[in-house]
């Protein structure tokens, strides 16, 4: 890669700005971007620990050290947006992975390329639309008067359900309504690495006499373990962040269902848009980067250990 | 330069979508029955997959009445396009919405796309002596924010973006993850091409417009694309800043308001000289989920293969 280099030594800082100018101007933009919309709002999480108002604003308003984080732990909120965000992240990472894997192994026996196309169009297309038309469909299905699940009851001579007052039916509902949307999405990256087997060992295992459980069984799941682990890990970095816009437009302020429902990005909003509330929700906000960040840079760490390409950083 | 099992099948193009290789393998019972179940279980889940879809679009085409009577089912009941009928009796909202939308998304996939591939470019250059730094500038934005609270009062109103829609339009413009991707796609361009631009005493913005970007085009269209569903599916940052006080709502965040709020279903089809009882409110909500996705469901056979690629050229790091 050196080619047309012909520099001694290291270039003073203003010789490399110089002979740079053009690629810096090329990022000019991107920079701004983030500085702008990433970069400044981060002195305002100062809020967290003050009693904010909008007349002193962020560095006017009272101090009150650790009172709003003391408020949340005492009140047992924090706990349990803390443990329903991440039991669901839990799920959806164990059962999603299985089920993308199946998927892809699936795939992978399919032969005719017709039916391999239309399939992988089906089920990829969840993932297109809005989460508002998620939320759309849910209707559809699930609510009282009309909804398609309650038809199927009355026809079969059933009662009924509320199924938006009943707090427990939802973490299956919304599992079931996030694997629907993501499992075919995710389903890619386990086939394209199925793809990049070497044919050789299925060959090899053929000639041996394997069957075909048994070259799945012994090629191929071993095959993907790595892209397994490495994507669990990644996952398991980023189990503090919710995917807000399927809770949000599954259940929004149905606050009957709040119990098994609510994650921390559904409660943030809500404290932020319809309570006016910034520093309870700057709390939560604080306490959810930096946990989140100690996590991914665990996993980061452990994945940096099994193999250095896969690290992210 | 990477011979890791990660990045080897991710390096091929459209995945999936070439014809399967032919192997001489001879099936017996086991083969057979797992390509059976194979074949089964996949047709099963892709019929949950389309189902929803074709329950909204029979449910739009059913009357209010049969609605009210039976529920939402599979087929249309009492075949009926009168919910369409309502709304594009007093077409101004959804079509305000329409535009709106439409602007966003062209502009912003345009000024997004050239922000992002020349960043890609730039950082890509291995001669380029600030790309870690600035490199790790963009990427240390996924790993640590501020929170949507001070996020949504620093935008709103130290910016002043409450009510506008460039709070909308200009966050959408870029993500980390869109330039590492598009960083990853410059991989494909050989080093080679930008030396040899360099020796012919071409500038740097020159070797990335005329040399680079004519064989980006995959990568153009699959980041494209990305954002351009980011535009075309927002309604949450239209949620914070925008609310109520714009007159046109981006067309999801307005279909957003059909499905939850009364009012906005009769104001968007009829005004407020109509009671909402009289509407035929749950065909109307499905008929305007359909009216607001039409537009990605026409395209989506044509751009879906772009996805595949992203995704899995997105799935190795920058």
């Amino acid at each position: 890669m050196s080619g047309t280099d012909t520099s001694r030594g290291p270039k003073s800082i203003w010789r490399q700005l110089a002979d740079s100018k053009v690629l810096l101007l090329m990022c000019v933009p991107a920079i701004i971007f983030f500085i702008v919309f990433n970069y400044m709002p981060l002195p305002g999480a100062w809020i967290a620990f003050t009693n904010f108002n909008y007349r002193d604003g962020i560095f006017g308003s009272p101090f009150v050290g650790f009172k709003n984080f003391e408020f949340l732990i005492k009140s047992g909120q924090l706990w349990t947006l803390t443990r329903n965000t991440i039991l669901y992240n839990l799920a959806f990472i164990v059962l999603g992975n299985i089920l993308q894997i199946a998927i892809a192994i699936m795939l992978n026996e399919v032969r005719l390329a017709w039916f391999k196309k239309l399939s992988q169009a089906a089920m990829f297309l969840p993932f297109f639309i809005s989460s508002v038309l998620v939320g759309v469909i849910a209707f559809n299905l699930l609510n009282y008067d009309t909804g398609a699940l309650n038809a199927l009851i009355k026809q079969t001579g059933g009662d009924p359900i509320k199924i938006y007052s009943s707090a427990g039916a939802w973490p299956l509902i919304i599992i079931m309504v996030h694997l629907w949307q993501s499992t075919g999405y995710g389903s890619i990256v386990y086939f394209a690495a199925i793809m990049g087997i070497d044919r050789s060992l299925y060959e090899a295992a053929t000639v041996d006499g394997a069957s075909a459980w048994q070259r799945i069984r012994f090629v191929t799941l071993p095959s993907l373990k790595p892209t397994f682990i490495i994507l669990v890990l990644f996952a398991l970095g980023g189990i503090m962040h919710g995917n807000f816009g399927l809770f949000w437009n599954l259940v929004g302020n149905n606050a009957a269902l709040f119990q098994t429902t609510d994650i921390i990005e559904t409660s943030v909003y809500r404290m932020v848009l319809s309570q006016n509330n910034f520093t309870t929700s700057t709390a939560v906000g604080l306490y959810q980067s930096l946990f989140g960040f100690a996590l991914v840079m665990t996993a980061n760490w452990i994945v940096r250990r099994i193999n250095k390409d896969y690290a992210l950083f | 330069m990477h011979s890791s099992d990660l990045a080897r099948p991710i390096a091929t193009e459209g995945v999936g979508f070439g014809p399967a290789k032919p192997r001489a393998i001879k099936l017996d019972g086991s083969d057979l029955l797992i390509r059976s179940i194979s074949y089964i279980t996949i047709t099963l889940f892709a019929l949950f997959c389309l189902l929803p879809f074709v329950m909204m679009l029979s449910a739009s085409l059913s009357s209010e009445a049969a609605i009210m009577k039976s529920g939402f089912g599979i087929l249309p009941k009492d075949f009926s396009l009168a919910a369409y009928e309502w709304i594009f009796k007093a077409p101004k909202q959804i079509i305000g919405s329409y535009v709106v939308t439409i602007v966003m998304t062209v502009f912003g996939t345009a000024i997004g796309l050239f922000i992002i591939s020349m960043t890609g470019y730039a950082l890509h250059r291995k001669d380029f002596p600030f790309r870690n730094h600035i490199s790790f500038l963009i990427y240390f934005t996924t790993l640590f924010s501020a929170g949507l609270a001070p996020t949504f009062l620093w935008v709103a109103r130290d910016l002043g973006l409450r009510g506008n829609y460039l709070a909308v339009f200009l966050q959408l413009l870029m993500t980390p993850w869109l330039i590492i991707l598009m960083k990853n796609f410059m991989r494909t361009v050989p080093y080679e091409i930008i030396e040899s631009g360099k020796v012919d005493g071409a500038g740097d913005f020159r070797i990335f417009a005329q040399l680079c970007l004519p064989m980006m085009k995959p990568a153009l269209a699959t980041i494209g694309l990305f954002l351009a569903l980011g535009y075309w599916n927002e309604w949450y940052l239209s949620s914070l800043y925008l609310g109520s006080t714009v007159e046109f709502k981006p067309l999801q965040y307005h279909l957003y308001n059909i499905i939850n709020t009364a009012n906005a279903l009769r104001n968007s089809v009829a005004g407020s000289n109509v009671s909402v009882t009289a509407l035929p409110s749950n065909t109307l909500k499905m008929a305007s989920a359909i009216v607001a996705t039409g537009p990605i469901l026409l395209l989506y056979p044509f751009v879906q293969k772009y996805f595949v690629s992203g995704i899995t050229i997105g799935a190795v790091k920058g």
